[in-house]
């Protein structure tokens, strides 16, 4: 048999989720989800354009980090099954509805033989209601409404300028200058290149990718 | 004969400059004789060490180092801006809420402590002294650099034998204007303009970095300071208790004051509308 021992992690797996960048708060009239780009196994960058947010109906948005293969395998399954409810239904499940679910199925995976190790945001607009709405989801199955939240290292950078710089009342240019706070200190500070995010708007009108540019260098003072 | 003479005649000039013991003091970067300490008798002590105070591989140890801290400092166009956090833990349990880590070496220098409390506050007390003594030996208070080059030389000497610390140290001389160091265990020794040290001081870089720079006001930057380290002490479990702040100028340090955080938490949340994820009515 041929074998290949270690050829994956020179980095721990556990240290590389940590490094990946998930991101997201709550608006006036919006949310704001945001991912880092880089796919990363071991210590190679696979993929620099990576896109880990699934968009599971018109209003909900769903960001995930964690083991390889899994969040994928996941993000999928909650999908086809969200979108399996709009068309049985003719009508989209509501943002709250949708975590609910989504931690209902990680509850159910976490006491099954192979658990999916995969960490969430979920970010809605409520189509009836127009309120914003973001849940912060662990692979333990926690489930937090929230008005900022992130997962990974970025929670010990981020989660700090958002408690000081957050109002729930923020509009959608205060909102961007938040995120771009957050995201010049993760440049700054952490020690791997995340290559850059990928940043998408939920609002009344649906999900939107908006361009990010992170060119700029950021150094430490 | 000429053997005989040159046992019992001295150089003219042997009693200037430093004697030899005095020469062996200065170059030796171990203290001597009664700062010594004994070792346990075995091949490898600091995995003994780390054996009966590894807190995290082994829940029962029979020691529990106090740790968890947030301290920061930042040079600005005023001097340097010093705070701390007064929280000790020792594994679980909070050992103490007033601690002092701010640490007064001399009237315009400042130390700062992270890590082991004990290894810190020996070791930051024994570099006041020795900067005390080279105050007397050279008649002119000792420079920032000089400082803590004295302590990073002090525990890389000990490095891999157990000790815990990070810390600061910040000071204005004439010679260097205001001056910031970074010094750990590990030995090592960075000047620069901005750090945090401990298990809260990536919260305080997330504030501090955001709106810090040097133009900053003094009372800006003060309130930059105290802020940062409140941001530590909400999300950090082992940071907590009193903000210790202080002012280093020119003509030395100015303490502003050492104030409970959870009225300048609920302080800062009511009137300014901050940590809306926490809920103010029950």
């Amino acid at each position: 048999m041929w074998e290949c021992p270690n050829y994956t992690s020179q980095l721990h797996p556990q240290l590389r989720t940590k490094m990946e960048v998930l991101l997201g708060f709550t608006g006036k009239d919006y949310t704001i989800v945001a991912a880092s780009k880089a796919a990363m196994r071991g210590a190679t960058i696979l993929k620099a354009a990576d896109d880990k947010t699934k968009q599971l109906n018109k209003h909900t948005l769903m960001a995930f980090s964690g083991e390889a293969g899994d969040t994928v395998q996941f993000a999928e399954y909650i999908q086809a099954n969200i979108q399996l409810y709009s068309m049985r239904n003719d009508t989209d499940l509501g943002p709250s509805a949708v975590a609910s679910f989504v931690r209902g199925e990680l509850a159910r995976s976490l006491r099954s033989r192979k658990p999916y190790t995969v960490n969430l945001l979920l970010g809605g607009m409520d189509p009836i209601t127009n309120e914003p709405h973001l849940y912060w989801l662990d692979y333990l199955a926690s489930l937090a409404p929230l008005p900022y939240a992130a997962h990974g290292y970025a929670q010990y950078y981020c989660l700090s300028i958002l408690d000081k710089h957050h109002h729930p009342d923020i509009d959608f240019e205060q909102g961007l200058k938040i995120l771009k706070m957050c995201t010049d200190e993760l440049k700054r500070r952490l020690p791997i290149d995340f290559k850059g995010m990928l940043v998408k708007v939920i609002d009344k009108d649906g999900i939107r990718e908006i361009d990010y540019d992170m060119s700029k260098e950021v150094l430490p003072a | 004969m000429d053997a005989l003479v040159a046992t019992y005649s001295r150089p003219a000039f042997e009693d200037e400059g430093y004697s030899s013991d005095e020469h062996q003091e200065l170059i030796q970067a171990k203290p001597s004789l009664s700062l010594n300490f004994a070792l346990p008798p075995m091949r490898n002590p600091s995995a003994f060490l780390r054996a009966l105070t590894d807190d995290h591989a082994n829940p029962s140890c029979p020691i529990k180092l106090a740790h968890g801290t947030t301290t920061l400092a930042f040079r600005f166009q005023g001097g340097i801006i010093v705070a701390t956090d007064s929280r000790a833990s020792a594994g679980d349990w909070i050992a103490s809420q007033t601690v002092k880590k701010v640490i007064e070496i001399n009237n315009c220098l400042l130390g700062t402590m992270a890590g082991g409390a004990a290894d810190c506050q020996y070791w930051l007390g024994y570099l006041g002294m020795q900067c005390r003594l080279h105050e007397l030996r050279h008649k002119r208070r000792i420079s920032v650099a000089a400082a803590s080059k004295i302590l990073s030389n002090l525990v890389y000497s000990y490095k891999g034998m157990g000790l815990s610390m990070g810390t600061m140290c910040a000071g204005v001389t004439p010679q260097e204007g205001p001056a910031l160091y970074y010094i750990d265990s590990e030995g090592t020794r960075l000047a620069g303009n901005l750090f945090c040290v401990g298990s809260g001081q990536t919260f305080a870089y997330g504030v501090l970095d955001a709106e810090y720079h040097y133009n900053l006001s003094e009372e800006e930057a003060l309130e930059l300071g105290s802020r940062s380290i409140l941001a530590a002490t909400h999300r950090d479990a082992f940071s907590g208790g009193f903000i210790n702040l202080y002012h280093v100028k020119e003509d030395g340090w100015v303490k502003h004051g050492f104030r409970d955080t959870n009225p300048i938490f609920w302080k800062t949340k009511l009137e300014k509308g901050e940590f809306s994820n926490v809920t103010a009515n029950l």
